[in-house]
């Protein structure tokens, strides 16, 4: 809402935020405070757009990358565990629609 | 941003996206097409912002302001050239035993200082500063979790030039304190043997951001009836890539290992 205001808005439409399937955010329970937090704010009725990100790993074995989907990191292709998280923590604010 | 390592220019600035003005443009264009440019000229450009949609790409983590600090306290404590360490848990898996006895044990080799966070009361600082250690209590009231700019003010408290060692005890939670790094060297997670071997599986992120992990209580394993090889398969399966020790604080069985590991950090800061 700082960013909106100090580049001249008065209404904040549309927050997109990027969210790792990993970050220990739930969608859901997001969404139910995205609401209460904008009420009565300039992001009253604003829409919240999520896009997520799919982890994946770094497997040194076979220098490439897997998704996983928990912590428990292991290679599909050579089995080695990976504790090297490449994606899936991001907790970000990717844009912001204004009027 | 890059999304690998978050790299390139764009982090702080607001910038105005391009499509804003299209947009802006395709609308006045439907009611006046031959008019287009006067109109688009007629109108000033802060009116325009008023009135149309726009696009403010952010590309900020949400997490920033936590990380900066702690990046800010990270290099503060490596010029003072302490090795710190950022110790999490339950709550009673043993952390302020854990951490008196490494003390005492290290005696004047290396001078300990720590920063205890609890919700409320200061019996663990009380228990720390008996034992003539130097300590700071910070009371988070109801956050369940430390963060960079308390560690940044409680350890402005302390004298870290008489230091080598900052401890930071976090609340005994295993899961918010995964997610606010404090700028600490090494993450040290405590899973006593009464808690059960599945703690790990429970609550993966944490096991899974520590360089260490330590099995405490470990005198007590027989009457808990635990089971050290699930445990340790447990551990290995998150924290695969975490040092582990298996000790007791009350009896000093597996300390040594344990202070080995730590003199050798705490060396290794020392040289850089």
């Amino acid at each position: 809402m700082d960013a909106a205001k100090s580049a001249g808005a008065t209404r904040v439409l549309k927050l997109r935020l990027r969210i790792g399937t990993m970050s220990g955010v739930v969608p859901e329970a997001l969404r139910f405070a995205f609401d209460v937090v904008c009420h009565h704010t300039m992001a009253q009725g604003a829409t919240l757009e999520i896009e997520t990100v799919r982890a994946a790993c770094w497997c040194a074995t076979c220098q490439a990358e897997f998704e996983c989907e928990n912590f428990f990191n292991e290679c599909p292709r050579c089995h080695d565990v990976s504790g090297e998280l490449r994606r899936g923590r991001e907790l970000e604010i990717a844009d912001v629609e204004t009027s | 941003m890059c999304q690998e390592c978050g790299c390139g220019s764009g982090g702080g600035d607001v910038k105005i996206g391009a499509h804003a003005h299209e947009h802006e443009h395709h609308h006045h264009g439907h009611e006046h097409g031959h008019e287009h440019s006067h109109e688009h000229h007629d109108h000033g450009h802060g009116h325009d912002h008023a009135q149309g949609k726009q696009t403010l790409n952010l590309n900020r983590s949400l997490m920033e302001k936590n990380a900066l600090l702690a990046e800010r306290n990270r290099g503060f404590f490596r010029a003072k050239k302490l090795l710190v360490l950022n110790v999490v848990s339950s709550p009673g898996s043993g952390k302020t035993t854990f951490i008196r006895e490494t003390a005492a044990k290290l005696g004047a080799s290396l001078r300990i200082g720590v920063i205890v966070g609890d919700l409320a009361t200061d019996n663990d600082a009380a228990r720390l500063r008996t034992a003539g250690i130097p300590v700071v209590q910070i009371t988070t009231g109801t956050v369940c979790h430390l963060d960079a700019d308390m560690v940044s003010k409680a350890a402005a408290q302390l004298d870290l030039d008489k230091l080598d060692v900052l401890v930071i005890e976090n609340v005994g939670n295993l899961v918010c304190p995964a997610d606010y790094d404090l700028g600490e060297d090494l993450r040290v997670v405590l899973l006593s043997v009464t808690e059960g071997e599945d703690k790990p599986l429970k609550y993966p992120p944490m096991f899974h951001s520590a360089n260490v992990a330590i099995v405490t209580k470990n005198d007590m394993a027989t009457a808990a009836g635990f089971n050290r090889d699930l445990a340790l398969a447990n551990l290995n399966r998150v924290s695969h890539h975490a040092h582990i020790f298996e000790l007791s604080a009350k009896t000093g069985d597996g300390m040594k290992a344990w202070l080995d590991y730590l003199t050798k950090q705490r060396a290794a800061v020392n040289g850089k």
